[in-house]
């Protein structure tokens, strides 16, 4: 059945032509050469809609290549129907090899998490990113935001964290944290938990980060300064739980929380699936 | 005192039909406050804008000076400095407050937003700083977390001073402050504003069209006419003793009532 579909209609490896490919590729260039700065690229239609992760999916299908080991997690999980959905997409149009373990990946594709087992040098994360400006929210036009890039000038971020402390008595934003890129470049990290901030610091991976509707790309090198915005007297923190992961018993990773019946019980599992599971192999 | 803090000399901003602003001419003093009057169309504000570097000139020369003593040529400045010196050295008060406001922020987060932007990341200094500014300009301390939606006219009016004034500005222009305003708002506003320039010893540039702020406010007038200055000088001497056609008929049509 799929030979035959190979024959009657081929699709150019990992479903991109070679010429966006390049065009892609250059702007990656680009972006890691300047940290944190939002380079602009000709989005494509894909095979899905904006907000499904086009713009991770046309980063990691100008990157990837013969000899790869592809991981797509959503929600830090491998068997999400994106994550299903994103990961059957390049097996069938790249034949690479798959797999749901973070350390056999050589290129991790993420809606939401950077996984609990450390990266390491080699490895390629790739960021879905719905909005890639991090002073969007405060500053609706594009031309007056990239003039606040261009002069440095992000005063306007500790707005927002000043209104979060001036309304909920501590900085509640607690997703998409603002960032600053070696010291130059204000970005939205895309949706991760802060929890998952400090492992953008001095990351021994490449991160890249694609916006499909934003046509906007940009990355963070390894071993590059991250530091999450704050204030002298509110520090940056981390959520914590008081519960271990109700089926590995892990301390340490992010935990979700699970509604188990209609009385209102409620269990908290690791989001990341990979990791969990090994938690669990290694205690068994 | 001795040195001006901005000097104006031949300044032109042509928008090819006539329009704009033509050879403009004065001089600026630290705790001074120069009304520009006119008709509308006149050219006020294009010169206020010009002034502030949002629109460019076509001619001219302005010259501002800064806290410390070091001269700029604002016609030619880089947009990186200007933006700098816009942020520390001048405050920009817009006819409506909506113009001037984050309506989406607290009043608190209004008014820190220029410290911010100049580096302070102390948020009780900040929030201090804010409710004493908040004070300053008779706005109760208790609506710090209020947004300016909630505030009347005035309040927000008032509200866009203390945000302008907070870093401590060395110029002010303002564009018809008192335009939405009563006339019992405006009286009040109108008295907080000579205070506090009397208090900081700031420079204000201040279009209106309303010769009663002229005669409360203003040390120096400048009486505008397609695009040119018509008469300029002390205030009382203008609205006392009119020597140009067109301010004798701006004074008669406005003080009479």
């Amino acid at each position: 059945m799929t030979e035959t579909c190979h024959s009657q209609w081929q699709y150019n490896f990992a479903f991109l032509d070679e010429n966006t490919k390049r065009m892609l590729r250059r702007a990656l260039l680009k972006a890691v050469a300047i940290p944190g700065y939002q380079v602009p690229f000709g989005s494509r239609e894909m095979p899905l809609p904006y907000g499904w992760g086009t713009g991770g999916i046309q980063l990691t299908a100008s990157i990837i290549g013969q000899d790869d080991v592809l991981k797509v997690i959503d929600q830090g999980a491998d068997d999400t129907t994106n994550a299903v959905n994103i990961r059957r997409f390049f097996a069938r149009v790249t034949s690479v090899a798959t797999t749901s373990s973070t350390a056999a990946a050589s290129l991790i594709q993420s809606r939401h998490r950077i996984p609990e087992t450390p990266l390491r040098p080699g490895q390629i994360m790739v960021f879905q990113v719905p909005e890639p400006e991090a002073l969007r929210t405060l500053e609706a036009s594009e031309v007056e935001t990239r003039k606040l890039h261009a002069h440095q000038e992000y005063g306007l971020m500790h707005v927002k964290l000043y209104e979060d402390i001036a309304r909920f008595g501590h900085i509640a934003t607690s997703y998409d944290y603002p960032v600053m890129v070696n010291q130059r470049y204000l970005s939205s990290p895309s949706p991760i938990p802060k929890f998952d901030n400090p492992k953008l610091h001095m990351s021994p991976a490449l991160l890249l980060f694609g916006a499909g509707r934003e046509k906007r790309l940009y990355a963070i090198p390894p071993h590059t300064r991250v530091e999450s915005l704050a204030f002298e007297d509110h520090p940056f923190t981390v959520q914590r739980w008081e519960q271990a992961c109700a089926l590995c018993g892990s301390h340490d990773s992010y935990l979700d929380e699970i509604i188990t019946d209609d009385a209102g019980a409620r269990m908290f599992v690791c989001s990341d699936t990979d990791y969990c599971q090994q938690q669990q192999e290694s205690k068994a | 005192m001795s040195q001006p803090v901005l000097s104006v000399s031949g300044l032109a901003k042509d928008y090819g039909n006539g329009q704009g602003c033509f050879d403009i001419d004065f001089e600026l003093y630290e705790g001074e406050v120069l009304c520009i009057v006119g008709e509308s169309g006149s050219g006020k504000s294009t010169l206020l804008s010009t002034l502030a570097g949002r629109l460019s000139a076509d001619a001219g020369s302005v010259r501002f000076r800064d806290r410390a003593g070091s001269s700029h040529e604002l016609t030619t400045l880089a947009e990186a400095e200007r933006r700098r010196l816009a942020r520390s050295e001048w405050g920009f008060v817009t006819q409506h407050a909506r113009d001037g406001l984050r309506m989406n922020v607290s009043a608190g987060a209004n008014v820190s937003e220029r410290l911010m932007a100049l580096g302070q990341r102390h948020y009780g200094q900040l929030r201090e700083t804010a409710a004493q500014w908040l004070e300053k300009v008779e706005i109760s301390r208790e609506r710090l977390d209020d947004r300016p939606t909630a505030f009347s006219g005035g309040m927000q009016q008032r509200l866009q001073i203390a945000r302008n004034l907070v870093t401590q500005p060395r110029l002010v222009f303002m564009d018809e402050p008192t335009g939405g305003l009563d006339v019992s708002v405006q009286a009040r506003f109108l008295d907080l504003l000579r205070r506090l320039v009397h208090d900081t010893g700031i420079a204000v540039i201040m279009v209106t069209h309303d010769l009663g702020v002229t005669r409360l406010l203003a040390q120096r007038t400048l009486v505008m006419q397609q695009g040119r200055v018509v008469e300029a000088g002390l205030t009382d001497q203008i609205l006392d003793d009119p020597q140009h056609p067109y301010s004798q008929l701006l004074v008669s049509s406005i003080l009479q009532a």
